[in-house]
C-alpha cells in the first residue's frame, strides 16, 4: 500500500526517469560526456529553477514573470561589460572588476542587478495581486510584455537615448546593441567580462570531468538559504498565504504584502540566478538568452515532481537531472531512432511545453475533483 | 448626448485610450510627413481581413465564460493539415482553398472536443491551460510535418532533409484568390475586396449564430451558470460547442490568412499567433467576460491599423524597425491590463 501511494505520488519523476534511460540507452551516448554534461547544466541551472520555489509556497503557483529577473541580471551583465571593455587600462574601477579574473565584475554585476530585480519584482507582485486566481497567465504574459521594454531600451534607446560608444557591443549603426555579446574571457589576455568568473575560481579535474565547484556551493548555499529561511516568521507567514488567504488575512497576515515580499524574493534570485547562467554560457544572446528562463525552468521543476501547490528544493534538483539528461540526449537519440536529430529536438520541446501543460491540467483536475 | 459620449470615452479606459491617441498621433506625422496614406490603409484592410477571423475566434469561448481562447495555436494546425492536404491533391484557386477549408473542418471539430473536455475538467484556469495546450500542439506538430507522409514536391525540401517545408508557397495553389476577388483601386489604395467579404461573412454568421437558441444559450451558459442549469441548459454542451466553434474558426483564420500572405508556416510558425488576435479583441473592448462582434471588428481594424502604419511612419522619423517591439508592447500590455481587470467587469 506504502509503495503504490510513493509510486502514484511520484509518477511525473518515475515517468520521466524511466523516458530518460530509455533515451539514453537509445542514444548509444558515451557516459562521461554525459556525466560531465549533466553536472554542468546542475551548477548552471538549479540556481534558477530555485527561484521558484518561494512563490509555490506563497501561493502564487509557477513565476513566469523570472523572465524580469533575468532580465535584471542582463541588464548587470551588459553595464560591467561595457566598463570592463572601455575604461582605461589605469583605472581603479577596471582593477577591481578584474580581479580575480573577473569575479569582481561578477560581484559588482550581483549588486547591480539586485535593486532593478527589487523594484521589478515589486511591480510584478502589484501587478499579481491585482490577478489573484489568474496570476500564472498574467506571469506569462507580463514576461512577453518586459521582453518588449526590454528591446525598446536595448535595441532602440542604447545609441539614441542611452549614450553608449563602444563598438564591441552596439551594431554597427551606433543604434542599439549586438545580438550576441562575448563574455568570455580568453587564457593569457586580459580579463574583458564576467565569463567563467566563477567556474574558474575552483574548476577541479576528476578524471575526464571537470567540476565548477563554485556555482554548486553557491547552489548548495541557496538551498540551505530557503530551507532556514521558509522556517523563519516570514517564511512561515509566506507558507501561511498559500495555504488559505483568507485564513491568513484573519489571522493577520499582510497577505498582499507577503505575496509581494515572496516575488521580489523570486526576481533577485533569477537576477542572480541568470548572472551564473551567463557566466558558464559565457555569450551574452542580447535578446534571446532570457526568453525561455522561465519556461526551461519551469519545466525543470515539474519534472521534479513539483506541482503548482508544492515545490521542494529536492523537485528542483532532480528535475534539473532529469530534464537536462532529456535535453541532452534526445537530439542524439532522435538521430539514432530515426535518422532524423531534428525529431529529437522537436520532441524536447513538446517535453518541455507538454509537461508544463499536462502539469497544469492534472493540478487543475484535482483541485475540482477535491472541492 | 454629451454625458453618454463621455461616459463612452471615460470607460474605454487608459490602455485603450493610449492606443487611439497614439494611433492619431501616428496618422498626424504621416500627414506632415507628406507620406501617402491611402497605399497605407489599403495594407491595413488587407491586414485586417487576414487577422480578422482568428480574431473571431475569441468570441464564442468568453461568450461561453471560459475565457480567452489562447489555446488557438491547437485550431491553427488543424486548419493547417487541411490546407496541406489541398495541396497535395493539387487543388487550385478557389475550388483549392474552398477544400483547405473543408478538410480542416473535422480535425479542428475532433481536435476541438477534445480541448473541449479538457478544459471542462480545469475550470478556472482555462487560460493558463489553453496556452500550453496551443504550444504543445505545436511542438508535437512539428514532430509530425517531419514524419506525414507528405510527397508534393513544392511542399517537401528539394534537396537534403525529410519532412515539409518550414514555409510553403501558395502561389502555384490558393494563394491569393480571396485578396484578389472582386479587387480595385482606387487612389493607390487597393481593397481586398473578397477577403473583406469573407472576413464580414464570418461575422454575420457568428452574430446570427448568437442570436439562435444555441447561441444564446451559449451566452446564458457564460453570464449564470446555475440560472442557466435550471432554465434547462446543457452548459456543458454549450461550452464544447462554444470551444469547437472557437476551434474551428482558428483552422478556417489560418487558411485565410495563408492565402493572403502567400505561405503556409509550419513548424513554430503558429507558436505565438494566439496573443496577437486575443489582444485585438480587448483592444475592441472585449473583457475576459464579455465580447461582441463589434468588439471584434472595430479591435481588428484598431491593432492591424497601428501596426501597418507603424513601420513606414516611424521610419519617417527614425531609423530601426520599431514595429516589432511596439507589437510586443501593446499587445502584451494590453492582455495583462485586462487580466488585472477582474473577471466580472473587465475593462469596461
Amino acid at each position: 500500500m506504502r509503495t503504490r501511494d510513493l509510486l502514484k505520488n511520484n509518477a511525473v519523476p518515475i515517468v520521466f526517469a524511466g523516458l530518460s534511460i530509455f533515451l539514453v540507452v537509445a542514444s548509444r551516448m558515451d557516459p562521461v560526456f554525459l556525466l560531465q554534461e549533466v553536472i554542468t547544466r546542475l551548477s548552471r541551472n538549479s540556481f534558477l529553477v530555485l527561484a521558484l520555489i518561494i512563490p509555490v509556497i506563497a501561493g502564487l503557483g509557477l513565476n513566469f514573470a523570472i523572465v524580469l529577473g533575468a532580465m535584471s541580471g542582463q541588464a548587470a551583465v551588459i553595464m560591467i561589460t561595457h566598463w570592463m571593455t572601455t575604461l582605461s587600462a589605469e583605472s581603479t574601477m577596471l582593477a577591481i572588476f578584474r580581479w580575480q579574473g573577473g569575479l569582481g565584475g561578477f560581484l559588482f554585476a550581483t549588486i547591480i542587478s539586485t535593486p532593478i530585480a527589487l523594484v521589478l519584482g515589486w511591480l510584478v507582485g502589484k501587478t499579481l495581486n491585482a490577478a489573484k486566481g489568474r496570476e500564472m497567465i498574467t506571469a506569462l504574459m507580463l514576461g512577453f510584455f518586459a521582453n518588449g521594454i526590454y528591446q525598446l531600451i536595448f535595441l532602440i534607446g542604447i545609441g539614441t537615448v542611452i549614450p553608449m560608444a563602444n563598438p564591441r557591443m552596439v551594431l554597427p549603426g551606433g543604434v542599439g546593441l549586438r545580438i550576441t555579446i562575448d563574455l568570455f574571457n580568453p587564457v593569457g589576455r586580459p580579463v574583458r567580462s564576467i565569463g567563467a568568473a566563477l567556474n574558474n575560481l575552483i574548476l577541479p579535474q576528476i578524471g575526464l570531468i571537470r567540476i565548477p565547484v563554485v556555482p554548486l556551493i553557491i547552489v548548495a548555499c541557496l538551498c540551505f538559504f530557503i530551507y532556514f529561511f521558509m522556517r523563519t516568521k516570514l517564511g512561515q507567514q509566506i507558507r501561511a498565504t498559500g495555504q488559505d488567504m483568507y485564513v491568513a488575512e484573519i489571522a493577520g497576515i499582510k497577505v498582499n504584502r507577503i505575496r509581494v515580499i515572496a516575488v521580489m524574493f523570486s526576481t533577485v534570485m533569477a537576477a542572480w540566478g541568470q548572472l551564473i547562467w551567463l557566466q558558464d554560457i559565457g555569450t551574452l544572446n542580447t535578446y534571446a538568452s532570457h526568453e525561455q528562463v522561465g519556461m526551461f525552468a519551469i519545466a525543470a521543476l515539474l519534472v521534479g515532481g513539483a506541482n503548482v501547490k508544492r515545490a521542494t528544493i529536492w523537485h528542483a534538483l532532480l528535475g534539473v537531472v532529469l530534464f537536462h539528461t532529456l535535453f541532452v540526449v534526445s537530439p542524439v537519440a532522435g538521430q539514432r531512432l530515426f535518422g532524423q536529430s531534428q525529431i529529437g529536438e522537436y520532441f524536447r520541446a513538446f517535453i518541455a511545453y507538454g509537461v508544463i501543460a499536462l502539469s497544469l491540467a492534472l493540478h487543475a483536475w484535482k483541485q475540482r475533483k477535491s472541492k | 448626448m454629451w454625458n453618454k459620449f463621455k461616459d463612452y470615452i471615460l470607460g474605454l479606459g487608459i490602455p485603450r485610450l493610449t492606443i487611439i491617441g497614439f494611433l492619431a498621433i501616428l496618422f498626424a506625422i504621416a500627414f506632415v510627413t507628406g507620406l501617402a496614406i491611402p497605399p497605407l490603409i489599403g495594407d491595413s484592410l488587407r491586414r485586417v481581413g487576414m487577422a480578422g477571423i482568428m480574431v473571431l475566434a475569441m468570441l464564442p469561448t468568453v461568450r461561453a465564460g471560459i475565457g480567452l481562447n489562447f489555446g488557438l495555436p491547437l485550431g491553427i494546425v488543424s486548419g493547417l493539415v487541411g490546407a496541406l492536404i489541398s495541396m497535395q491533391l493539387d487543388f487550385t484557386g478557389f475550388f483549392g482553398f474552398f477544400m483547405a477549408v473543408m478538410f480542416g473542418i473535422p480535425f479542428s471539430v475532433l481536435s476541438g472536443i477534445g480541448y473541449a473536455w479538457l478544459l471542462s475538467k480545469v475550470r478556472g484556469q482555462e487560460m493558463m491551460v489553453g496556452t500550453y495546450v496551443g504550444f504543445s500542439s505545436v511542438a508535437f506538430m512539428s514532430i509530425l510535418w517531419l514524419v506525414l507522409p507528405f510527397n508534393h514536391p513544392e511542399m517537401i525540401w528539394a534537396i537534403g532533409g525529410s519532412g515539409l517545408r518550414s514555409q510553403l508557397s501558395l502561389g502555384n495553389h490558393f494563394g491569393q484568390v480571396l485578396n484578389n476577388f472582386l479587387s480595385f483601386e482606387i487612389a493607390r489604395m487597393v481593397v481586398p475586396t473578397g477577403l473583406l467579404l469573407f472576413f464580414a461573412l464570418f461575422c454575420v454568421i457568428i452574430y446570427f449564430f448568437f442570436r439562435t437558441k444555441i447561441g444564446l444559450a451559449i451566452d446564458a451558459t457564460g453570464q449564470n451558470e446555475s440560472y442557466a442549469i435550471t432554465s434547462g441548459v446543457n452548459t456543458k454542451r454549450m461550452r464544447t460547442i462554444a470551444v469547437v466553434i472557437s476551434n474551428v474558426l482558428g483552422g478556417i483564420g489560418i487558411v485565410a490568412y495563408a492565402q493572403s500572405y502567400g505561405f503556409l508556416q509550419l513548424y513554430t510558425g503558429p507558436m505565438f499567433m494566439a496573443f496577437p488576435a486575443v489582444a485585438a479583441i480587448l483592444i475592441g473592448g472585449a473583457s475576459l467576460s464579455k465580447a461582441s462582434v463589434t468588439n471584434v471588428v472595430v479591435g481588428t481594424l484598431l491593432f492591424q491599423t497601428l501596426l501597418t502604419i507603424s513601420l513606414p511612419v516611424t521610419a519617417q522619423v527614425f531609423t530601426g524597425d520599431i514595429t516589432e517591439i511596439a507589437r510586443l508592447i501593446i499587445a502584451n500590455g494590453m492582455i495583462v491590463y485586462a487580466l488585472t481587470r477582474g473577471a466580472g467587469k473587465g475593462g469596461r
